[in-house]
């Protein structure tokens, strides 16, 4: 029984770890085809792909907008939050449910009417496009996770501010902001992993500046290279590095 | 750092219910209210309305003689003390104490070594770097109150503080409240539906029904002589007997009492015996006798539940002196001195 556990627990970890760990263990082969045999190892590619001028741009623009969009998505998403936490407003069952529901909207169609709404406006595609995109689908995210961490005790603890002589600014400033950092903080990560990942959005809208995953695609179109697998576990190791500044700085400090 | 309170004719309504209906009140500077009731009664909304948390449909409100109906919490002279305590989570004790120094613009230091100094006088010295989240229900109600009483408010206002905690602690935390209290010199109102709390740290009491003052006077005086039924069901344990008009005075189940004290009208009315005045013996106005049901020890009387010969129907509580051995089954003689009873006109029965 015991045995058996284990072999889940292998197998399990083994389903989700292969690829990338595949991946991974490729972009160190010396060899252009990442496939086996196993040939090497050598740091060939991460050479390659740090001397690559278009590449290292494409990392830039994709961490300005993953910062840029998730920023703006945790300041609407916040701003949000508190009206609808804070104030009793007509229909705000239906404003909440607006707020959430591109949630279900796939990408793709996000995607689409951005790009219809741009042409029709005369707004060019480029890196501020797909920041605005990315806004898009990451405020309700941010709005739904700041708006569940703001129960009837914080709202009695901001009463206890005001009470004490605080404005408006300053018990948003001084007290809800930081009380409710660890939310704030989730949300802007995820945002930011979400972003940075994301390629439709920043396909559609973008068209010579571009963010890393469409530098990617378009790499990959001139078929599987040794150079990519490095490229795609660089951006694994990003991805992996924030959630782990997440799990140890926001969600590790919460369980006192 | 004390105020008088003045409340006139107020008002208040949650859409079509009427939450508080014509409540008047004098509260005195440096006097300890204590607001009494069963939820629903309306003492918390009273207390928003002194917070400034609520502004009240109609009537006014006046601390130190001037209006404050409709100024905001943080322009009034008042401090409020949450249920939940409300402390800033992300602060240290020295933080939250100094919050409502650093919002009148105090200097640091100062705004510290006086935090500092609120904090061992609840018994906290040496905790001002702790966070609230590292103390006991009994210690945050101690920050709590170190913060509220920081910005030296002219009036504390209290709700229901002591709800929270074990009951030991929360006969300790009376006296301190009170202590803090008579040091301070503040005009503190508390809310709780605890009777025993109320009389034990009151210097007035205010019992509340239904939106309504029902009675208003120091917990001896509404203990004796409620000004109302609900006021004396409420504040502890009564034996209640219906009585009607009589040819001289009024008839009960134990027959003829002579009470001047009864209210005018027909009746019928509720006569209220509170179970430490019934006497075993024949001085006064006779119950009878009795025979002892359950009886249990309760170190300075024994509970006794007392089947009447005279009235088989009526069961009372008395609260018996250890000497007379109420063992159950036991027999007694009853009376009570009948200018303690307290009369009124039964509930339903025209005024």
């Amino acid at each position: 029984m015991r045995r058996l556990q284990w072999g889940y627990l292998f197998v399990a970890f083994a389903f989700i770890y292969l690829p990338v760990a595949s991946l991974v263990l490729f972009s160190f082969k010396d060899g252009s085809l990442p496939l086996p045999p196993f040939e090497g190892p050598t740091l060939r590619w991460y050479a390659e792909v740090f001397g690559d001028r278009r590449l290292m741009a494409a990392l830039g623009h994709s961490l300005m907008v993953a910062v840029g969009s998730s920023l703006t998505a945790c300041v609407l998403g916040f701003l949000a939050a508190y009206g609808l936490a804070r104030h009793v407003l007509p229909g705000s069952v239906w404003l909440r449910g607006l707020l959430i529901a591109p949630m279900t909207v796939s990408y793709l169609i996000v995607g689409l009417g951005l790009l219809i709404v741009f042409n029709q406006l005369g707004i060019g595609l480029s890196l501020w496009a797909a920041g605005i995109g990315h806004v898009v689908i990451n405020l309700p995210l941010c709005f739904a996770i700041i708006y569940a961490s703001m129960g009837a005790q914080q709202q009695n603890i901001e009463r206890a501010a005001r009470d004490l002589g605080a404005g408006e600014v300053r018990v948003i400033t001084q007290v809800t902001v930081p009380m409710l950092a660890p939310a704030i903080l989730a949300a802007f990560f995820l945002a930011m992993t979400l972003s940075w990942d994301e390629f439709v959005i920043a396909f559609l809208l973008t068209r010579f500046e571009v963010t890393l995953p469409v530098e990617i695609w378009s790499l990959l179109r001139s078929g599987l290279s040794s150079k990519t697998n490095a490229i795609g576990s660089i951006v694994f190791l990003g991805s992996a590095a924030i959630v782990l500044l997440l799990e140890l700085f926001i969600f590790g400090r919460r369980r006192p | 750092m004390t105020a008088p309170i003045t409340i006139e004719s107020l008002c208040h309504d949650f859409q079509d219910f009427r939450a508080l209906s014509d409540i008047a009140l004098e509260i005195d500077a440096g006097e300890y209210i204590v607001l009494l009731g069963p939820s629903g009664c309306g003492k918390t909304t009273l207390l928003s309305i002194l917070g400034g948390f609520i502004v009240p449909s109609r009537g006014a409100v006046k601390i130190g003689g001037r209006d404050m109906t409709g100024v905001a919490p943080a322009k009034r002279p008042t401090t409020t003390m949450f249920q939940d305590y409300a402390l800033f989570p992300h602060m240290t004790l020295r933080d939250n104490v100094a919050f409502g120094l650093r919002m009148r613009g105090m200097a640091r230091r100062e705004r510290h070594a006086r935090a500092e100094r609120l904090l061992e006088l609840v018994g906290l010295h040496g905790d001002a770097g702790k966070r609230p989240h590292e103390l006991s229900g009994g210690q945050r109600q101690r920050v709590a109150l170190a913060r509220a009483l920081a910005v030296e408010p002219d009036v504390l206002l209290l709700d229901e503080p002591l709800g929270a905690l074990d009951l030991k602690l929360r006969r300790s935390m009376q006296d301190e409240l009170k202590s803090l209290q008579r040091e301070f010199g503040t005009t503190f109102i508390h809310v709780t539906h605890d009777q025993e709390e109320a009389m034990a740290i009151a210097d007035r009491i205010v019992v509340m029904n239904r939106g309504r003052i029902e009675d208003v006077g120091p917990p001896e005086r509404v203990y004796q002589q409620p000004a109302s039924l609900f006021a004396a069901n409420f504040m502890g344990e009564t034996n209640r007997l219906p009585a009607t008009r009589g040819p001289q005075g009024l008839e009960t189940p134990f027959g003829h009492l002579a009470a001047p004290q009864a209210p005018s009208g027909d009746g019928p009315f509720t006569v209220c015996l509170r179970p430490e005045q019934i006497r075993s013996g024949t001085d006064g106005w006779s119950l009878g006798s009795a025979r002892v049901g359950d009886s249990a020890f309760f170190g300075t009387h024994f509970r006794c539940h007392l089947h009447c010969d005279d009235d088989a129907e009526t069961t009372l509580i008395a609260h018996l002196p250890p000497e007379v051995q109420p063992r159950p089954g036991a027999r007694l003689t009853l009376s009570v001195d009948p200018a303690r009873l307290t009369i009124f006109a039964a509930e339903g029965a025209a005024p």
